[in-house]
């Protein structure tokens, strides 16, 4: 009779070190979100000098892990390190050993040989940042996995209501679309319900999940429930999920009729947001997707100086550095 | 119907608190085992110059049964053979168990149901029965050869991990039971709610954003297959149970004279759907881990004898299999040799039941489900005992597993209660260093 033994890695440590990843809005404080914002916005102005790079993470190595494709989350992150002089590595599953079947654990561990400082990591499936944090000694940021969390994307949304519209404490966002494949919405409703915003969520019964109310936000089917919303956060709709037969809603043709947002369902003044890409035509109208209103390009500048600030913080353990830089710079 | 290595040895065990439940035994006693057989049970047994066992402190009782295991042979010995398999069901205290046929192949012809026979008898520690597949392939399309395979020596027909799908193909299974009298056990699942789930449906799943499986995919397939149990007046065995719902069905069913026997699982008796929040594959598995009132309803089923079967769903993979992201992992967790450890710690250690139940539900109560022979502490009786300490402690994964696989849902954790000897058929198959 053999007795197999355990691999001590399979073994929990009786202490965990302390450790510091964002997986997930859930990993934050209101004083972690605060601190993070403001961190951001002090980057906004280190932006519009000349000289846009700062020296801050000179030396240091953060790994970009993208097995989904992505435009502005990866190249929003690239430059966010690039700015901060970080040693910036990109990897693409696309062309890379995962095409020859490699899988996400062997991938980790040949990037962790490279010592990097932070490990960016975006998959389709749920759990894949919290394995990479079990394997490697990286901070590791959670850029999507999945429909589970994408806690920066909820930031710079914060990040852009905090700016454009006012403090998130008190306002009504109404989050209106696919909840139940949305990792945007998971990380806004955690986002914007513990920085004190009431959320609502507003879609199709199908789409919106069973029991997500606990999470502290209401749900309606009537897209009328966004009448008293001061933003309205529109999600992708997602066609080959609505299309291969599961009848989460009958068409795409009465998804628009019924939930999709036009210029006939907004008030004057009312912010609307997109996370990107759009389906122009599907969930929102085009001249709601123009108009003055609608702050989706100020989203993805804001991508840029929220990442810097993720990265500044995982790195330097806080607001300190920070906060006396830009006194020098009001100096 | 139970295959497995053959001898026999002689034992006294002295002083040990005594308890067989479906005997009204709960003293402190001496057992006299001669070749296999329990020929003594009293006060100051004469050992016979047979060693003698010291069970001051300990309890003594049936060795356990269970009658859900994936031995995953053939086709994946690298994750359990017939011998780790059996000799990690003997560290846990079991007697006998029974082997799922959702291997690779299949267990649906008397040819690799014969091939298993002959593995056991060469290989096995503890004695094992072989379930075959209700439908070939577990296709869910056409029966397997069942009376043949009876008389090859199955112990019972089921298409665990999967559900029979078509309720006219369940008929004809029911109504087979009468030519082969040896059990049908189903998997309760309607494949078209529990979809691609990944864990049970509720505010835990929607946070997550992981596939809900809802409790009603599995609850209208246990209403469905005890009806059809009822109409056929044919018994069955339902595997696995995770919802109340379904709980309500069967107590339902019962009252209602259906011959049907529940089963519940360490894992769904001790956590919730809370649990997957840390998104660690071991701690998913089909039906998944559901709301704290499922598995308060569990308990109590498992209290008041409605659910009258413990059974691990033993199911092994391979560290590779299970070292990915929480979506992509398969279902399933061992429990042979943690089982009575986690019962006796989250149940009876919190009150929840008592020893002696505990100790039913997880012999006599599987053993009658399947028409085996219950072990039990007798005089003539062949002897299959537990020797089991509830006080002690240890650390899951201390000192390795018997098991080839390690996807514990316990995996460093501190439990309550631990197997010093076990006796299986006669044998002493197991005694803790």
């Amino acid at each position: 009779m053999t007795v197999q033994l355990v691999r001590d890695d399979l073994l929990p440590p009786a202490d965990p070190p302390p450790r510091r990843h964002l997986i997930s809005i859930g990993d934050l404080t209101r004083e972690d979100v605060t601190r993070l914002l403001a961190t951001a916005h002090s980057f906004e102005r280190s932006l519009e000098r000349e000289m846009k790079k700062l020296p801050t993470l000179r030396g240091r190595t953060v790994v970009n892990l993208f097995f989904e494709s992505s435009t502005r989350t990866s190249s929003s992150f690239e430059l966010a390190a690039k700015r901060l002089s970080a040693d910036v590595m990109s990897v693409k599953s696309s062309g890379s050993s995962v095409d020859k079947g490699e899988s996400l654990k062997d991938t980790a561990l040949t990037l962790a040989a490279y010592d990097p400082d932070v490990i960016v990591i975006r998959h389709p499936q749920i759990g894949a940042p919290t394995l990479v944090s079990r394997l490697t000694a990286a901070h590791v940021v959670n850029a999507g996995d999945g429909k589970h969390q994408h806690p920066t994307q909820a930031l710079l949304d914060l990040y852009t209501i905090e700016q454009n519209v006012g403090p998130a404490e008190g306002l009504h966002v109404a989050i209106v679309g696919d909840v139940l494949h949305s990792r945007v919405a998971r990380s806004n409703i955690q986002a914007l319900t513990l920085m004190g915003a009431r959320v609502t969520l507003v879609g199709p019964p199908a789409l919106i999940p069973r029991g997500i109310e606990t999470m502290g936000c209401e749900v309606s089917t009537d897209i009328a429930a966004i009448g008293s919303a001061d933003v309205v956060y529109v999600l992708r709709m997602q066609r080959e999920r609505m299309e291969a037969g599961e009848n989460y809603v009958p068409s795409l043709r009465e998804y628009t009729a019924r939930w999709g947002v036009t210029p006939a369902r907004l008030r004057p003044g009312q912010k609307v947001m997109h996370p990107g890409p759009m389906n122009r035509g599907v969930e929102i109208d085009p001249v709601v997707a123009d108009s003055v209103d609608a702050l989706i390009e100020t989203q993805v500048r804001a991508g840029l100086v929220v990442r810097m600030a993720v990265l500044y913080d995982l790195l330097t353990h806080g607001p300190v550095e920070v906060k006396s830089e830009a006194t020098q710079e009001v100096a | 119907m139970l295959f497995g290595r053959e001898g026999h040895d002689d034992l006294v065990v002295r002083s040990a608190r005594v308890i067989d439940p479906a005997q009204g035994i709960d003293d402190l006693l001496d057992v006299r085992v001669d070749r296999g057989v329990i020929t003594d049970l009293g006060l100051n047994v004469s050992p016979n110059g047979h060693r003698v066992v010291e069970g001051r402190g300990l309890v003594l009782a049936p060795a356990f049964v269970d009658p859900h295991v994936h031995l995953r042979t053939p086709g994946r010995e690298d994750e359990e053979t017939v011998a780790s398999g059996t000799a990690a069901a003997a560290a846990g205290g079991f007697c006998a168990i029974l082997a799922m046929p959702n291997t690779e192949p299949v267990v649906d012809s008397a040819a690799v149901l014969g091939s298993l026979i002959d593995t056991a008898r060469e290989e096995a520690e503890v004695p094992v029965g072989f379930l075959a597949a209700i439908t070939r392939g577990q296709r869910g399309e056409e029966l397997s050869e069942m009376a043949e395979l009876a008389d090859a020596g199955a112990a019972g027909f089921s298409d665990d991990g999967r559900p029979v799908v078509a309720p006219g193909l369940m008929r004809r299974a029911l109504q087979y039971h009468a030519i082969t009298g040896r059990r049908v056990a189903v998997h309760c699942e309607e494949p078209t709610l529990s979809r691609s789930g990944q864990m049970h449906e509720g505010p835990v799943s929607a946070e997550l954003g992981l596939a809900g499986y809802p409790s009603v995919a599995e609850s209208v397939m246990v209403g469905r297959d005890l009806a059809l149990a009822a109409h056929e007046t044919q018994p069955i065995h339902l595997l696995h149970l995770s919802a109340r719902e379904s709980v309500d069905e069967l107590r339902r069913a019962q009252a209602a004279g259906v011959r049907a026997t529940g089963e519940a699982t360490p894992h769904h008796l001790v956590l919730t759907d809370e649990a997957v929040r840390s998104l660690d594959p071991n701690l998913k598995m089909n039906p998944p881990l559901r709301g704290d009132d499922d598995r308060a309803a569990l308990v109590a089923a498992v209290r008041d004898g409605t659910i009258s079967v413990i059974a691990t769903d033993h199911a092994p993979h391979a560290a590779h299999e299970k070292d990915v992201p929480f979506e992509e992992a398969p279902f399933g967790v061992t429990g042979l040799e943690t089982a009575f450890a986690a019962l006796n710690t989250h149940l009876v250690g919190t009150g929840l039941l008592t020893l002696p139940t505990l100790l039913a539900r997880m012999s006599t109560g599987p053993a009658r489900a399947y028409g085996l022979e219950p072990p039990r502490i007798e005089k003539g009786a062949r002897a299959n005992l537990v020797l089991l300490d509830p006080e002690a402690s240890w650390r899951v994964g201390e000192d390795g597993f018997r098991s080839r696989s390690q996807n514990s849902w316990l995996l460093g954790e501190t439990l309550r209660g631990k197997v010093r000897l076990t006796v299986a058929d006669g044998r002493v198959v197991f005694e803790a260093a």
